[in-house]
């Protein structure tokens, strides 16, 4: 045990991506993220990386499509206002082809809102965000240990697949303590033949672009990552099923939503539902076809989110509308509780007798 | 015990915990108690967190009305100066982490130098990744006592990590803390252990505080 240390979710991410080779950290601070910055801003000085305060997060995102470019790991964290100031940059990182990681500890929206835990970028994270066509990898938390993890993840995903890694996580999440594990490393790495690290005079220069102004050209590259996208889907969703095997009632929730699922549903078993869980770990690519199979069995389904109803619409055309999916949440910077959790389980049990 | 106690330390070393608990133990002893939450830069799980269980108790709370709202402001009310106005109570002042949290007590220091009836604690905790030892965390003591313009005069031990904290993680924290206080020159006032672990620890040597956690768990 002497090799667990006590973590804010935020901290976590922080050490996890020095410990995946990140050197490169670029951000500006702003609530409930600031702990990753000010964990960069001691590291890494220490360890011959760079922390950089940027002027504003358009510019934090342009630093972070400059050293992508590079082919080195690299970061940057905010939180949703934020995130949406970099969504220019997020756009060009992916018409570039370049891998980074995108942190967003989500706090109550639209507009400035407010400081409290949220999940309602949920929409932002899985339809890229920003304009033009494309996706990120969107990795979604439930713990303090898994901060860490899907951290790591997220670098090789990025690297791997060259575009944004997204960890969509909510202020809960970043501020929550918990024991960790340090015992982590990234295993993963490829070659970047693409990466513009000067040509010694050796080989041809490589460009890093994202303006194609004929359509032809513009096409075809949109279709090539398309198909990119294609493989990622079939073979890179995770996800986590909790007492689904004979579950009735399947319950869909991702990050802290989903841990207050799993005390609602513990409690419905007591009373004799058979209520299940299924947690999406990504939220792009959506595990779509574990949701469809549990459409087979399962009467009906229940979205439990931190915003008005927004993965409920994945949901519902994961399983193809097969079956009714019912909404329990809250918005604003609350959490729901348990007991709301139950009371919706209970009463979708009834209605679907 | 001194008028004033400063619980201060690195930032989620179990600050807000040990006031919380230190401040029903006075109250317990008939000693009339005040906390004053001075935390200006923690938006999450703050005393206020406590309130309800503290005004039971009678201990009066001193916190920002923006603390635990929606408003991301690190203001500090008025009635703050009653901690060195205020001289009928004993008053424990719960502040922000690391350097940054410890400049709010800079306008204070004067009068609470002045008055010179104050106990500034450490709280180290080992298992934090930036403190897990002596070195560094000398370093962040001595980071809080320039921002703050107070001296620490004794270190609590709160090793610990959440859930997994067992005898043997507080027992082996003993090591870092002494050699904490060799470095700085200020005692081990005492040692933190949640209740149940506090009776598994029957031949510690040392004070142990037994505490019970206050914080939201979700």
């Amino acid at each position: 045990m002497s090799d667990m240390v006590l973590m804010k979710g935020n901290e976590a991410i922080a050490e996890a991506a020095i410990k995946a080779g990140c050197r490169h950290y670029f951000g500006y601070p702003i609530t409930p993220q600031t702990e990753v910055a000010a964990y960069m801003s001691k590291k890494m000085p220490k360890i011959g990386g760079t922390f950089l305060q940027a002027e504003s997060e358009v510019a934090a995102i342009n630093m972070v499509i400059g050293v992508a470019s590079t082919g080195k790991r690299v970061m940057t964290s905010s939180s949703s206002p934020g995130i949406s100031l970099k969504s220019e940059g997020i756009s060009y990182l992916a018409g570039c082809d370049l891998p980074a990681l995108v942190v967003n500890v989500q706090r109550g929206g639209p507009g400035l809102g407010g400081i409290q835990p949220s999940q309602s970028d949920y929409w932002q994270a899985v339809k890229g965000g920003s304009h033009g066509d494309f996706h990120n990898i969107v990795l979604a938390p439930a713990s303090v240990q898994e901060m860490a993890s899907l951290t790591v993840k997220g670098f090789e995903l990025a690297d791997k697949y060259r575009m944004v890694s997204m960890i969509l996580a909510d202020g809960t999440m970043g501020q929550m303590m918990e024991p960790v594990s340090l015992d982590i490393e990234s295993t993963f790495t490829v070659e970047k033949p693409w990466a513009v690290t000067g040509t010694k005079g050796e080989r041809k220069h490589n460009i890093v672009n994202s303006l194609f102004l004929q359509p032809e050209e513009l096409e075809k590259k949109n279709f090539e990552r398309f198909e990119r996208y294609s493989l990622i889907e079939a073979t890179e969703a995770m996800y986590e099923e909790y007492l689904m095997d004979d579950a009735e009632i399947c319950v869909v929730a991702f990050g802290i939503t989903s841990r207050v699922a799993k005390n609602a549903i513990n409690e419905a078993r007591k009373q004799g539902v058979k209520v299940g869980l299924i947690r999406p770990i990504t939220l792009w690519p959506f595990p779509k076809a574990v949701l469809n199979k549990a459409a087979d069995k399962c009467k009906a389904f229940i979205s439990v989110e931190m915003n008005m109803g927004q993965m409920i619409e994945d949901v519902e055309l994961s399983i193809r509308c097969k079956k009714p999916v019912y909404l329990c949440c809250r918005t604003g910077g609350m959490i729901p509780s348990p007991e709301q959790v139950l009371a919706k389980i209970n009463e979708v049990n009834e209605k679907e007798a | 015990m001194k008028r004033i106690t400063i619980i201060a330390g690195h930032y989620g070393s179990g600050k807000t915990n040990i006031a919380v608990n230190l401040a029903l133990m006075l109250k317990k002893q008939g000693i009339e108690t005040v906390i004053a939450d001075l935390d200006i830069v923690n938006p999450y799980f703050r005393t206020k967190d406590s309130l309800d269980e503290l005004n039971d108790a009678g201990i009066k709370l001193i916190s920002s009305e923006y603390a635990n709202s929606n408003v991301d402001i690190p203001a500090i009310p008025q009635d703050m100066y009653s901690i060195v106005d205020d001289k009928s109570s004993h008053y424990i002042v719960d502040l922000g982490g690391d350097d940054r949290g410890a400049y709010a007590l800079g306008r204070y220091a004067d009068k609470i130098k002045e008055e010179n009836d104050y106990d500034m604690f450490f709280v180290f905790n080992k298992y934090r990744p930036l403190t897990r030892d002596a070195e560094s965390a000398f370093e962040v003591m001595k980071e809080i006592e320039d921002a703050s313009k107070v001296k620490f005069t004794a270190i609590i031990n709160n090793s610990n990590i959440g859930e997994l904290t067992d005898a043997g993680a507080v027992l082996s924290s003993s090591e870092e803390c002494n050699k904490l206080s060799f470095l700085s020159g200020i005692p081990v006032i005492f040692t933190t252990a949640e209740k149940s672990v506090c009776d598994s620890l029957n031949d510690f040597e040392g004070q142990l505080f037994p505490l019970s956690l206050q914080k939201k768990i979700i």
